[in-house]
């Protein structure tokens, strides 16, 4: 087990390298000159603006800017963004909000799609698995951004059971209808996949066994249905986890959230290289680690499934 | 206890029988509207008595069986009739009631070791959670004690395994573990043995015989061979279509069958058919009548040459192990046998004895490691790819699963015109023609060329592939368990047709199977493989009659039926 995790960390040097390589390399494809763009309706002043060129490195080439990047990594000075900001200083800030915010809506659809799946699953063809499987499909054709409005307006604005937006500290109070909002996508899918696979291990040879033995139908459900449904769904949670966290920023934007998607939109525009880079590299590597959380864990759910041998 | 059971027993005088079942109906909601899967099924299970149940596949024997443990499926109910379990009819007892007679009172050993154990939990785990559901004491010891009862060995660090650690021998003693962990008084076993290798089936028959007998346990046993029930069980009751034909106690119904069905079941159960025509040599009768059909020796006396020689031939597999390392598995050892013209050779073996592989090497789908085949003279390794698609016309294989060698997306006709067309063999109409004829041959009507294999039975199917095999007009066929998975009467129809087409079209077969008694029935030569090597080699009478070695004496032994005195004929009405 162990020689198989190091194996996974090695492979994320290629990733690591790779992806902030291409990231770096799209930023400097960027139309416009950032720093003309700091000065907005100003007229540009050449002095200032070669020394904030040369303060950024953007007078050097590419593979120069590039190398210098990494090099700042590997010292563990990210530089500063535009406004003269750490760049490490503004990742410590919005990392933790949209962390909070992701592992919210995957808390919110893993217990519904798990719970809901599981009754339409054992209840096939029924009044509430027909119900459900309606509702899932009108969640999953709505775009997020008609939803994520929708939920503001009626539930934030109307109702007023919620903030309709965010404030700067995003609290959990703050956070619960935009984290609704990210997980409705996926609850809708991981409903879908808890109760096809529901149906499929009901009709298992081992739950017929299970029951001959004189288990309850509670204690079948729970022990024998219920933990080999899991193993899919467990995986497309873990994979959802890093999609969550970089896929936020339309939900972020509607919500007015100050987390990840947010800054990064900002900085795209903005064509801050340095900045779009450490957060699209953070982001990847959250990725490859959810993945190979992902691939443990299936391990440990099934047994049959081991890495070493 | 109370006075209708007083009454009842006055009834009875003896005892009261454990399990009844009155003119049982099963009905199945399907979209067709509802299916009646048993009709008027009745059989009377005595305390600590063996019954077994035989019939066909979709004779209702299973249905019936699960009925009396309340594990229909969910779309089939109990329509009429009732189920006495002890005096109390539980044909529609609540969900409760059952969930109580279940594990304690009546026990089930399935039938597919495979499937039967959850994945996921290990071994101990699944035996843990049937104790503690009946109120038993569940620590490790309890565990391991009746997991070794089962005749595990090593129990209790075995029950720390997972059910993919386990062979399927040891999956199935687990799972009798299970059906007779909290002593019911009534075993239901549902085909417990037929997915294992004989030798294996033998051994966990025995077990089981042993612990019910201890225990005082009574037996439902489900089987669709008459001859491992008459061997196994008190009372034999046949299921035809939903129906009990017959029934009685085990020697009797062998001996004297009175129902049609029963009459050809018993003609033609292969493990009965090899015991009588042991039993007939013994006695010197002449038994050429009780074999397939065989004649060709005298038809082409001529061309018996070797068509197939096997030298030396040897199979080795790399196994993945770790990192970029490989061990490897000698899946076929030194093996080297001929095969005569005409005849028929079989190559009889237990799963992971190689026998396959041995077949796909002669087929040229798999190239041997080292060793020669030699066909017709020539050695197959020297082929040029031209040359390969010549030997091709000529050695056709026939396999074992009739649902799965069939494209589900083709019909018959372009099925069986397939190869013809491959081949580039005559016209449109010429193709047709031969197609019609090639129907004809395996006895399948015409009509059956627009239909697709989802519409046929399996024994229909297996003819389809038998007539796409001959459609090249091939020498030499080589069947992998040809038979294997067809019903005890269809598989006598289909090696029936073998045979008569060996004796009209002079083919050659080599016949991989594990079956033995399907192997006296049919075969000149037999090959015993065990463990990749090729342990003993002779024509099937001298290995039959004079086994040399230990392991295929164990083989013989183990055929179903070995204890039972039969008449060497049995009148077929």
């Amino acid at each position: 087990m162990s020689t198989y995790i190091l194996k996974r960390f090695l492979q994320l040097i290629p990733v690591f390298l790779g992806a902030t390589l291409l990231v770096y390399f799209l930023v400097f494809s960027l139309p416009g000159d950032p720093i003309v763009a700091l000065f907005g309706d100003k007229p540009v002043n050449e002095a200032v603006a070669a020394k904030l060129r040369a303060q950024y490195h953007l007078d050097q080439p590419f593979w120069m800017q590039y190398l210098l990047y990494l090099k700042s990594i590997f010292t563990f000075d990210l530089g500063q963004d535009f406004s003269g900001r750490p760049i490490a200083a503004v990742l410590g800030e919005v990392f933790p909000v949209t962390a909070r915010l992701a592992i919210m809506a995957l808390i919110f659809e893993a217990v519904f799609g798990i719970v809901f799946g599981l009754i339409a699953g054992l209840r096939k063809g029924k009044f509430f698995d027909a119900t459900v499987l309606v509702a899932s499909l009108i969640v999953i054709g709505i775009p997020i951004f008609v939803l994520g409005f929708l939920l503001q307006f009626t539930i934030g604005v109307q109702l007023g059971w919620a903030k309709p937006t965010v404030s700067s500290a995003a609290t959990v109070q703050d956070l619960i209808l935009p984290a609704i909002v990210l997980g409705l996508g996926s609850f809708a899918y991981v409903l879908r996949l808890t109760r096809t696979s529901v149906i499929e291990n009901m009709n298992a040879d081992y739950v017929r066994t299970a029951t001959a033995k004189g288990l309850s139908r509670f204690q079948v459900v729970r022990v024998h249905i219920l933990r080999n449904s899991l193993i899919p769904v467990i995986t497309f949670l873990g994979a959802d986890l890093g999609a969550l966290m970089g896929g936020a920023i339309v939900t972020e934007g509607i919500f007015n959230v100050p987390g990840v998607g947010n800054r990064l939109y900002r900085a795209v525009l903005s064509g801050e290289g340095p900045t779009v880079v450490s957060i699209v590299t953070v982001l990847v590597l959250i990725y490859c680690l959810s993945n190979l959380l992902v691939d443990l864990l299936y391990g440990w759910l099934d047994p049959r499934i081991r890495y070493d041998s | 206890m109370s006075t209708s059971v007083d009454f009842q027993e006055a009834e009875y005088a003896t005892e009261r029988p454990l399990l009844e079942i009155k003119d049982l109906a099963i009905g199945f909601t399907t979209s067709n509207g509802e299916v009646n899967a048993v009709r008027n099924a009745r059989l009377t299970v005595m305390p600590g008595e063996t019954v077994a149940i035989v019939g066909e596949s979709g004779s209702g024997k299973s249905t019936t069986a699960l009925a009396a443990i309340g594990l229909l499926p969910g779309n089939g109910r109990v329509a009429a009739g009732q189920i006495l379990f002890d005096g109390e009819d539980i044909s529609n007892a609540s969900e409760k009631r059952m969930i109580e007679l279940r594990g304690n009172s009546i026990g089930m050993v399935p039938q597919d070791p495979m499937s039967n154990l959850n994945p996921v939990w290990k071994i101990g785990d699944q035996v843990r959670e049937t104790l503690k559901a009946n109120g038993l004491p569940s620590g490790p010891d309890d565990v391991a004690k009746v997991l070794s009862q089962a005749g595990l060995p090593d129990a209790g660090s075995r029950a720390k395994q997972y059910p993919h650690e386990f062979s399927g021998g040891m999956r199935q003693r687990a799972l009798i573990a299970i059906g007779l962990a909290c002593q019911p008084r009534l075993l239901i076993a549902d085909e417990p043995t037929s997915a294992l290798d004989v030798t294996v089936q033998r051994q966990i028959l025995d077990h089981l015989d042993k612990m019910t007998t201890e225990l005082g346990t009574a037996v439902l046993l489900i089987t669709h061979d008459l001859g491992l029930a008459a061997e196994r069980a008190d009372q034999v009751v046949v299921m035809y279509r939903g129906q009990v034909v017959e029934s009685g106690p085990s020697l009797e119904l062998l001996q004297n069958p009175q129902h049609p069905y029963t009459q050809r079941l018993v003609a033609s159960a292969p493990s009965l058919a090899s015991r009588r025509i042991q039993a007939a040599k013994e006695l010197g009768v002449e038994t050429d009548d009780m074999l397939a059909p065989s004649e060709t020796g005298v038809v082409e006396p001529a061309k018996s040459d070797d068509v197939l020689q096997i030298q030396n031939l040897r199979k080795v597999f790399k196994l993945r192990s770790g990192l970029g390392k490989s061990t490897d598995f000698t899946a076929v050892d030194d093996v080297s046998f001929s095969v005569k013209r005409g005849t028929t050779t079989a190559i009889v073996g237990e799963s992971g004895s190689g026998k396959s592989t041995v077949a796909q090497m002669v087929l040229n789908l798999l190239t041997p490691t080292s060793g020669k085949i030699i066909f017709d003279g020539v050695d197959t390794s020297t082929l040029n790819s031209k040359e390969i698609f010549a030997f091709r016309r000529r050695v056709q294989p026939i396999f074992q699963d009739p649902y799965g060698s069939l494209d589900p997306m083709y019909n018959i006709f372009r099925t069986i015109e397939e190869p013809l067309r491959t081949h580039k063999i005559g016209d449109k109409a010429s193709r047709e023609k031969k197609v019609r004829e090639l129907l004809d041959q395996v006895a399948l009507p015409q009509s059956t060329m627009q239909r697709y294999p989802n519409e046929l039975s399996g024994g229909q199917r297996q003819r389809v592939a038998i007539a796409r095999a001959l459609a090249l007009d091939p020498e030499v066929i080589i069947c992998d368990e040809a038979v294997s998975a067809l019903d005890v009467l269809v598989q006598a129809q289909v090696l029936n047709l073998l045979a008569e087409l060996q004796s009209r079209l002079g083919l050659t077969y080599l016949f991989i199977t594990h079956d033995l008694a399907v192997v006296r029935q049919i075969a000149d030569h037999v090959c015993v493989m065990e463990k990749g090597k090729l342990v003993e080699t002779g024509s099937t009478d001298d290995v039959f009659e004079s086994p040399q070695q230990d392991y295929t004496r164990a083989l013989l032994n183990a055929i179903p039926g070995a204890g039972l005195m039969l008449p060497p004929e049995v009148e077929v009405a």
